[in-house]
């Protein structure tokens, strides 16, 4: 781990600390500023906490919005619940998926844009929907998908 | 038909003003103080009165939840934690609140903690939901600078709201699992008892409530226990938001009253079933959890949880799955099974083997890939889970594939026999093919 991701874990942990549950706060507080876990943050946050890194371990691979890789440079998530599917998604998955050549998961060789399932973003009335860096997008057909693709890979 | 003066969520379509100013013009935080002044017990025997039953899906009678809690504190705080996970497929009326009439929520939160004795509400929201969480926090900020609820504010009672959100686990609106996660643990279920309201969130008595459990408790009290109740059958009161989906001319999540009748909630909001009446296969009528109702019983059925509890399904949380003629149930039944293996957190071995289990054998029954004998296999596999786990998520897998052989046995049958009807090539031909 370099050092300086040290410092930004070391600082993440001392804000929380004091709070009660911070395990999870922490850990979303770190992938919010380096993009991911990494595996070399669990020691120092079970140490800061009085628990395993088991522990530590155990939670970050529990939940699905938490990451150990670091993904690319944009992460597109596409909604893959029914009611997207209903309204054209499976279409534009398949289209994401053959422009940017990689799988749900997977980021792209040139690292600019991770591609990743969401289940159920809550804009079911107005989809299909992703969410593109954090950022809701609805009503999505081929234009807008190639728009925001061509974006996100400049 | 619920008439508009009696709705609760009056701006469940997000037509006017979501702020402050438009809640109060609405009726939100219209003489709270005078319910604060009544005193705790007044407010759990008004919601007792009332008969409402939690909207979360299981039915608890709400008031009967909240008067478990201990009347004195023995030092340790108490806590209200509302369940805004709502991950249930099919579910979508817990985000028309949030995003719409969020402070109906708030206020139902002060009165909540106050009828049991707790001065800190946790609201945990699911992961995916922005802009839900947006408008939320929006309108705690909005009461907190108004001086509705924080230290020192109008109504009396210190309160505080915290809005804490989830990193995608649907097992987390379970709500061990959900106190689990708040503690920032694995979301993985706690085994009851100690129940919550004795050691609930770090150890302290806590109430773990569903949205619009909460939401509707304050237009209860302004409007009476005796209004709530005189809507729907015995047992069954009140009003309640139904999300409608599936293959109907109109989805919708619109409130109506407990008890109405199936076939006027949709051809009264939703344009009627896609095709006709008669073109309805089945219905899930409480979301993907609970088994199938078919067509024959959906004539007059009744929308409660008692009418549908009769018709061996349940009322859940209200999220009406329609399924027309089009739909091949086997691969539906079988996708929501894959949906609970995905999910299931992995402590109990029934649920963790299990629901695998009933989805490869599902996969391999909707191509008719199977034998006979394996339908009551396949049965007898579910009773194995149902009731053998910590939490309700083995019973919710297993339920939906009982609904399936219960009424659509001959449909899995036939795709049997069709499958060994067809002829297809044996092992040595495509070996002799690939020469």
């Amino acid at each position: 781990m370099s050092s300086e991701t040290d410092v930004a874990v070391e600082r993440i942990i001392a804000a929380h600390r004091e709070t009660e549950g911070a395990a999870l706060p922490i850990l979303l507080a770190v992938q919010e500023a380096l993009g991911h876990v990494p595996d070399a943050a669990i020691a120092p946050i079970a140490a800061a906490l009085n628990l395993s890194r088991a522990e530590i371990h155990g939670v970050l691979t529990f939940y699905h919005d938490l990451r150990r890789e670091p993904p690319g440079r944009h992460v597109l998530k596409l909604c893959r619940a029914e009611a997207c599917q209903a309204s054209g998604g499976r279409a534009l998955e398949a289209a994401a998926q053959a422009r940017l050549g990689v799988d749900f998961g997977e980021t792209t060789p040139d690292g600019r844009v991770t591609l990743e399932a969401a289940y159920c973003l809550g804009l079911c009335a107005s989809g299909p929907a992703a969410l593109v860096d954090g950022r809701p997008v609805a009503r999505l057909d081929r234009a807008r998908l190639d728009a925001l693709l061509a974006e996100a890979g400049r | 038909m619920l008439a508009d003066k009696d709705r609760i969520f009056t701006n469940i379509y997000g037509l006017h003003d979501r702020g402050l100013k438009g809640a109060r013009k609405r009726g939100a935080w219209d003489g709270t103080k005078g319910f604060i002044d009544k005193g705790r017990d007044w407010i759990i025997a008004e919601m007792k009165a009332s008969g409402l039953r939690g909207r979360g899906g299981a039915g608890f009678p709400t008031g009967l939840k909240w008067s478990f809690m201990p009347k004195e504190s023995d030092g340790r705080p108490h806590y209200l934690v509302v369940n805004a996970d709502e991950s249930e497929p099919g579910t979508c009326k817990d985000r028309d609140i949030m995003r719409h009439d969020p402070h109906l929520l708030i206020e139902g939160c002060l009165i909540a903690s106050f009828a049991m004795g707790a001065h800190a509400c946790y609201i945990y929201i699911r992961g995916e939901y922005i802009r839900e969480r947006e408008a939320l926090q929006a309108a705690i900020d909005e009461c907190y600078e108004a001086g509705l609820i924080g230290p020192n504010n109008v109504h009396g009672w210190d309160f505080d709201c915290y809005v804490s959100h989830g990193a995608g686990a649907y097992i987390c609106g379970e709500e061990t699992a959900l106190l689990e996660s708040l503690e920032g643990k694995k979301g993985m279920p706690r085994l009851k008892p100690p129940f919550p309201a004795n050691m609930g969130l770090y150890g302290c008595p806590t109430t773990v409530n569903n949205v619009e459990s909460i939401a509707v408790a304050p237009t209860i009290l302004r409007r009476g226990a005796a209004w709530f109740a005189g809507f729907g059958r015995e047992n069954n009161t009140g009003t309640k938001l139904f999300c409608i989906s599936g293959h109907v001319n109109r989805p919708c999540t619109v409130e109506e009253e407990m008890s109405i009748p199936f076939r006027e909630l949709v051809e009264r909001h939703c344009g009627g079933i896609r095709g006709g009446w008669d073109n309805l296969l089945a219905i899930i009528p409480g979301g993907s959890s609970v088994p199938v109702v078919p067509a024959h019983q959906c004539d007059d059925l009744l929308m409660d949880f008692d009418a549908l509890r009769a018709v061996k399904s349940g009322l859940g949380t209200a999220a009406v799955i329609v399924m027309d003629k089009s739909t091949d149930i086997v691969r539906a039944i079988a996708r929501i099974s894959y949906f609970y293996k995905h999910e299931s957190c992995g402590q109990c071995t029934p649920c963790r083997e299990g629901t695998g289990w009933m989805w490869r054998v599902l996969e391999r029954m909707a191509r008719g890939e199977a034998e006979k004998r394996e339908i009551d296999m396949l049965l007898e596999v579910t009773y194995q889970v149902e009731g053998h786990t910590i939490c309700a998520l083995g019973d919710a897998a297993a339920w939906p594939v009982q609904g399936l052989i219960r009424h659509f046995r001959p449909e899995i049958e036939k795709r049997i026999d069709e499958y060994a009807a067809r002829p297809r090539p044996t092992p040595s031909e495509i070996l002799q093919a690939a020469e």
